[in-house]
């Protein structure tokens, strides 16, 4: 028995310690917001944050996050760097099909609180692990720039 | 605006109770809808544009295949054809109803149709389908000729209800409103009035300039619930007692399963069965995780039949000794023989593109769930009746016991019009107790997909001593897609899709004498589909590559050289002109920089672009901007036409530098996205996307952005290296 810490809550699993966090929070735990694009870790957009740094669910054994503090899609709009990520996003419509952008999301809400008014190379170091397959990244990028504002 | 989840009714006509009367001139007909309100029903035409595949229908045969309805409460709902995939329309198409009923868009609502072939088809495939850049063009006179009406019987309503002439009375934000005395009644109390009028004879719609929401660009409806997680695609069903499986397919395309050793899979923690089938395997588990693990664990012996062997390299030769022969004759206009003899100069060049793969970032997946009695499935899909029949045809049921729950897509781009793993998925599950989701893996995804086809041409040109072209030869050879997607529209060795961009419609300029013939190739055992921007992604490249190397044999400035011949198509021109003067076209560029253009009409709408590369000394390409003009008729939404052209030229970009799907011993040899690359946001262009205003029938914007930037690219290439790309990828300039 594993206990997780995910979104301020404590969660129970029963699974191997190998198991990819991606799979516990889609299969097991019913949190269907993290995104399974690839299985090893080239698309980024199964990105969640564990105590605040950008991982790739999908590669991450379970085993190793416990004790940290695991965020999601679910849950990030709950900071305030994630509610104006997730704002910006729908004012600059950046969305899509949709389904890359909880990993979108997740990726520029941590650029943004390690680096609060990134440069385009900041966000191209940050941003340049999670693919989207609808184009989106123009606006992708003014978002990152609309939220990086002040009062936004 | 809410979104209610597609459950299919078959055959039934959404709750009407009584038939009213049926307009023989617009296919309208009004009804009462059970427990109050308005009904109606309406036909989507079956002829616009180039891909008219039917024939003409009759007031005889009306059979509506678009519902709107509207309740006491006043609220509007859309029973509506189309599918969601990235693409706007869940956003587009309600806008056309609300701007001629004068309600908000918050007052509408969306049902997905069920799939239904015979209510539902496209009117511009015939089939039912969301592709081809269709959805706006084939609904947007149906769809607001509807609204008119409704709005007209409801004003009548309200006047006979206050005993005044209609022409007093306004209708506005759900109300009609009695002008001289200021008296208003809302939609909702006189939905059961107006379902008892006669039809009205006349409906006029609106002047494009009294457009209030067209035109304006309308909050995405279906953004809200894709930036916090809540937005359900098809992967993520969960349905109680659902099993996990993923799969794995003969390596060779027609190859078969002799045998399979499961016994190191079933010692897996969570593996609970191995299923067999004829080409290939799947392992059902309580987890994704127990699946792959499984999957890895089994020893399998495959049958690899009659492709074991086959490599890029034989299709490349099939192709090649194809284009030897001459082909099925697609346009002839005037005699290019003989003015291509007499010409001054001749030009001629050969063009390859490669297959390749869809990647949508959701891998194709389904679930489904078969009992005795009916079955269940739960699928993203470009084509509902098509899924419906496939999972029928599996299990044995008849298609009103098949239940299609359709979701949305995470990427279509033509993958999703495909059933291949809807019958897998059904396959699958005829074999397991409950309802069981089948995930393929992005290995699966991409080793089995179905692969945008080889194409190979041959282009001829006569110029004459000023350059000009005066002859025009397009041969070309690849797989038609029509043919086994849909064998109707492959007639007399032709299919649409070949035609577009390069003989019907034609490139967009004067040509008096060309020839373009079309030689079918299909390549051995490979299966080929559509892909984003499908024919003219094909045929804008090639041409618009080759009236590039023309402008260079006559010493011309490339865009100068076109405007020159865009003299028939002043559409095109201006889209031509706008994109140059924005992108500063002859302006300098420092060195190892290029500009490159390209003009299309195809897809309905008029576009222009103008790529800048920049290519560094060791020959790697960097897209530093791209410029795009775009006249699409009416726009409807512009934001969304301008997202378009964004994801387009991203998703082409992708494509012409990078993407390439090969075989070797019958095995396509990329897996992943680390040998299957995909643009990444630091390697993206600036895009600038500027819109023509205008009042003619709208285009379609899904695929023209796509299918325009190869070329504006490889021209940009040779414009910076003297360097002429005639083949795809680009991956590094030599």
């Amino acid at each position: 028995m594993l206990t997780l810490h995910i979104n301020g809550e404590d969660y129970d699993v029963n699974v191997p310690e190998d198991m990819p966090l991606l799979w516990v929070l889609r299969d097991v735990l019913g949190m269907t917001g993290t995104k399974f694009g690839c299985g090893i870790a080239q698309c980024g957009i199964c990105t969640v944050h564990v105590d605040g740094q950008p991982m790739r669910s999908c590669v991450l054994p379970v085993g190793s996050v416990r004790g940290n503090k695991v965020v999601t899609i679910e849950a990030i709009g709950r900071t305030p760097i994630g509610a104006k990520v997730q704002k910006a996003w729908l004012d600059l419509e950046v969305v899509q099909c949709g389904y890359c952008q909880p990993g979108q999301i997740m990726c520029a809400a941590a650029l943004l609180a390690a680096t609060p008014q990134p440069d385009d190379a900041d966000i191209n170091a940050a941003m340049s692990s999670a693919i989207c397959r609808c184009g989106t990244y123009v606006r992708i990028r003014a978002a990152i720039k609309q939220a990086a504002q002040p009062s936004s | 605006m809410n979104f209610e989840r597609p459950v299919n009714e078959p055959k039934r006509d959404p709750g009407a109770v009584a038939g009213g009367s049926v307009s023989r001139r617009t296919f309208l007909k009004v009804s009462a809808v059970a427990g109050g309100g308005l009904l109606l029903s309406f036909l989507l035409p079956r002829m616009i544009g180039s891909r008219d595949i039917a024939g003409a229908t009759t007031a005889e045969q009306f059979a509506p295949n678009a519902f709107i309805r509207m309740g006491r409460d006043g609220r509007v709902t859309l029973i509506m054809p189309y599918v969601e995939m990235g693409q706007g329309t869940y956003t587009s198409i309600p806008m056309l109803i609300a701007e001629e009923l004068e309600v908000d868009l918050a007052q509408v609502s969306l049902e997905a149709a069920p799939p239904d072939e015979r209510h539902y088809a496209n009117s511009i495939f015939h089939i039912q389908a969301t592709g081809g850049s269709t959805s706006v063009r084939a609904s947007w006179e149906p769809l607001r000729r509807a609204g008119a009406t409704a709005r007209i019987m409801l004003l009548s309503a309200a006047a006979k209800t206050w005993k005044v002439d209609p022409s007093s009375c306004r209708a506005r934000k759900g109300e009609v409103i009695h002008v001289p005395s200021g008296r208003r009644l809302a939609y909702g109390a006189l939905v059961d009035r107006a379902a008892k009028s006669p039809m009205p004879s006349h409906v006029v719609l609106k002047d494009p300039k009294d457009f209030t929401l067209i035109g304006t660009s309308a909050k995405r409806l279906d953004s809200p619930d894709k930036v916090n997680g809540k937005a359900q695609f098809s992967i993520d069903i969960k349905i109680p007692g659902m099993k996990i499986a993923t799969v794995a397919a003969c390596p060779v395309f027609g190859g078969r399963l002799v045998a399979v050793d499961e016994s190191k899979a079933k010692k897996i923690e969570g593996v609970h069965q191995v299923v067999r089938l004829d080409h290939a395997v799947a392992v059902i588990a309580d987890h994704m995780w127990a699946a792959k693990q499984g999957l890895a664990a089994l020893d399998i012996e495959w049958d690899e039949g009659l492709n074991a062997t086959l490599s890029t390299s034989d299709i490349v030769q099939q192709l090649e000794a194809a284009l030897l022969r001459p082909g099925v004759i697609a346009r002839k206009d005037g005699d290019v023989a003989k003015v291509m003899a007499g010409a001054a100069q001749k030009v001629e060049a050969v063009y390859q593109m490669p297959f390749l793969a869809h990647a949508t970032m959701e891998p194709v997946n389904c679930t489904v769930h078969v009992r005795k009695d009916g079955c269940d499935v739960w699928v993203g899909s470009q084509v509902l009746a098509r899924a419906q029949a496939a999972v029928a045809e599996v299990t044995g049921l008849p298609l009103e016991k098949i239940r299609v729950h359709n979701q949305l897509l995470g990427g279509g781009f033509g993958r999703r019009l495909e059933v291949d793993f809807i019958t897998l998925a059904a396959q699958i599950a005829k074999q397991v107790e409950g309802p069981v989701k089948v995930v393929w893996t992005r290995e699966e995804d991409i080793q089995h997909d179905v692969y945008r086809p080889y194409y190979y041409d041959r282009m001829a040109a006569g110029l004459d001593d000023k350059g000009m072209p005066v002859a025009w030869s397009h041969r070309s050879t690849g797989s038609s897609v029509y043919a086994r997607w849909h064998p109707p529209a492959f007639k007399d060795g032709l299919d649409p899709d070949v035609l577009e961009g390069a003989a019907k419609p034609p490139p967009p300029y004067a040509l008096p004498h060309m020839l373009m013939e079309y030689v079918r190739q299909e390549p051995p055992g490979i299966p080929t589909g559509f892909w984003r921007g499908v024919g003219p992604t094909h045929n804008v490249f090639v041409v618009e590559s080759f009236i590039d190397e023309l402008a260079t044999a006559a010493k011309k400035d490339p865009v100068e050289y076109r405007r020159a011949l865009l003299g028939p198509s002043p559409r095109a021109k201006a889209v031509l002109d706008l994109a140059a003067e924005k992108a500063g076209w002859g302006q300098s560029l420092p060195e190892g920089h290029g500009r490159g253009v390209s003009v299309q009409f195809v897809f309905g709408s008029y576009v222009a672009q103008i790529a800048e590369v920049q290519v560094a000394k060791n020959g790697e390409v960097r897209v530093t901007r791209v410029v795009c003009a775009v006249d699409c008729g009416v726009v409807v939404n512009p934001d969304t036409v301008k997202a378009q052209m964004e994801g387009g030229i991203i998703f082409g970009l992708t494509a012409a530098l990078f993407s390439e799907i090969t075989f070797k011993n019958g095995r396509v040899e990329q897996s992943n996205f680390n040998d299957y690359r995909i643009m990444r946001i630091n390697e993206a262009p600036a895009i600038e996307v500027y819109l023509v205003e205008s009042a003619e029938a709208p285009g379609g914007i899904g695929e023209p952005g796509t299918s325009a930037v190869a070329p504006a690219l490889t021209n940009a290439i040779f414009a910076a290296t003297g360097k002429r790309i005639r083949k795809l990828p680009v991956t590094r300039v030599e």
